[in-house]
């Protein structure tokens, strides 16, 4: 078995509303950030896990996404694979 | 009535709703903790308001696997009545037994506040004493209220008379300006296909004696009490 680093990034769905995102593209503006255009806020999940393959990691941290990470009705979520810690 | 009244780490409601079961309904109740693994002999469960597991990663999505929660579905595949209230309506769309997700209120605050919403369905074995179309005056305590979900979803709700209770403005109008949190559609509460969960944001067993400001929310209970002693009888 070898170790991994799964960074899982989330982010509200397209087309969702982030209000979140929005109050903060706010103050970027009154900090005369005007150029920024969107502002999406999410979270960052980053976990250590051991598996047999690149494949069979890639599974299991999609499977946690799906069943608890992240919520399919609101969010988005992408995984990004590391072999070793 | 036997009401189970579950209690998550983090609920703070269930109290609430006992004394609103037990005191001014006179019927029974008791707590369930969340690492029970039946909800027991009951005709009602009642998932109460509250922070459980303090909101991490998002409201309601930890509490979904509390050993409780297994029994609970099955209580409602069974035909059980579930009442999901603020916390408990968070915990039952990430359960997947209602559609839907509640995210961040538009404004971005906590709110705790008084507003109106608009009784849209009195033909449930909730709401059947309201009248048509009434409105009340209910507490809502939450950060998390806003609730969305994708077009086909809204539609189907809509149309099969699933959306029970709506914000309005105070001339009883389902307005932008009467819209507590941003929820699609105004929408307060919602009910399964079935007709026996039921999700709302707002706490109706803040509002069951007059001494506490407002009576608004007890017909809930009561038509519940009504409707689960009659099948209990015909059984």
């Amino acid at each position: 078995m070898s170790r991994y680093t799964a960074e899982v990034r989330i982010t509200p769905r397209a087309g969702l509303l982030d209000p979140e995102g929005k109050a903060v593209q706010n103050a970027l503006h009154s900090l005369e950030f005007g150029d920024v255009e969107d502002v999406r806020v999410g979270r960052l999940i980053r976990l250590r896990l051991r598996a047999d393959t690149d494949d069979s990691a890639r599974r299991s941290a999609d499977e946690m996404c799906r069943k608890l990470l992240a919520n399919p009705v609101t969010e988005d979520y992408e995984i990004v694979l590391v072999k070793g810690n | 009535m036997r009401a189970a009244i579950v209690t998550f780490p983090g609920s703070n409601c269930d109290y609430d709703c006992y004394k609103a079961v037990t005191d001014v309904l006179g019927e029974d109740a008791y707590f369930v903790w969340h690492r029970e693994q039946s909800v027991g002999d009951c005709d009602l469960v009642i998932l109460p308001g509250g922070f459980s597991y303090g909101d991490y990663l998002r409201a309601g999505a930890i509490a979904r696997f509390s050993p409780i929660m297994q029994d609970v579905q099955r209580f409602a595949d069974e035909g059980g009545y579930v009442l999901g209230i603020c916390n408990g309506f968070q915990v039952l769309c990430e359960a997947g037994m209602l559609p839907g997700a509640l995210v961040r209120n538009r404004s971005l605050k906590f709110q705790g506040e008084r507003v109106y919403i608009r009784v849209e369905n009195t033909d449930t074995a909730f709401t059947a004493h309201y009248e048509p179309a009434q409105m009340l005056h209910l507490h809502i305590a939450h950060g998390q209220g806003n609730y969305v979900a994708d077009s086909q979803v809204i539609a189907k709700l809509e149309a099969e008379r699933r959306v029970i209770f709506r914000y309005v403005d105070e001339s009883g109008q389902p307005t932008d300006e009467g819209n507590a949190n941003g929820s699609v559609n105004n929408i307060a509460g919602i009910i399964n296909d079935g007709g026996n969960v039921l999700g709302l944001m707002p706490h109706p067993e803040r509002s069951v004696e007059a001494l506490l400001g407002s009576t608004d929310g007890l017909p809930i209970f009561t038509s519940l009490a009504e409707h689960l002693t009659a099948a209990a009888r015909s059984a």
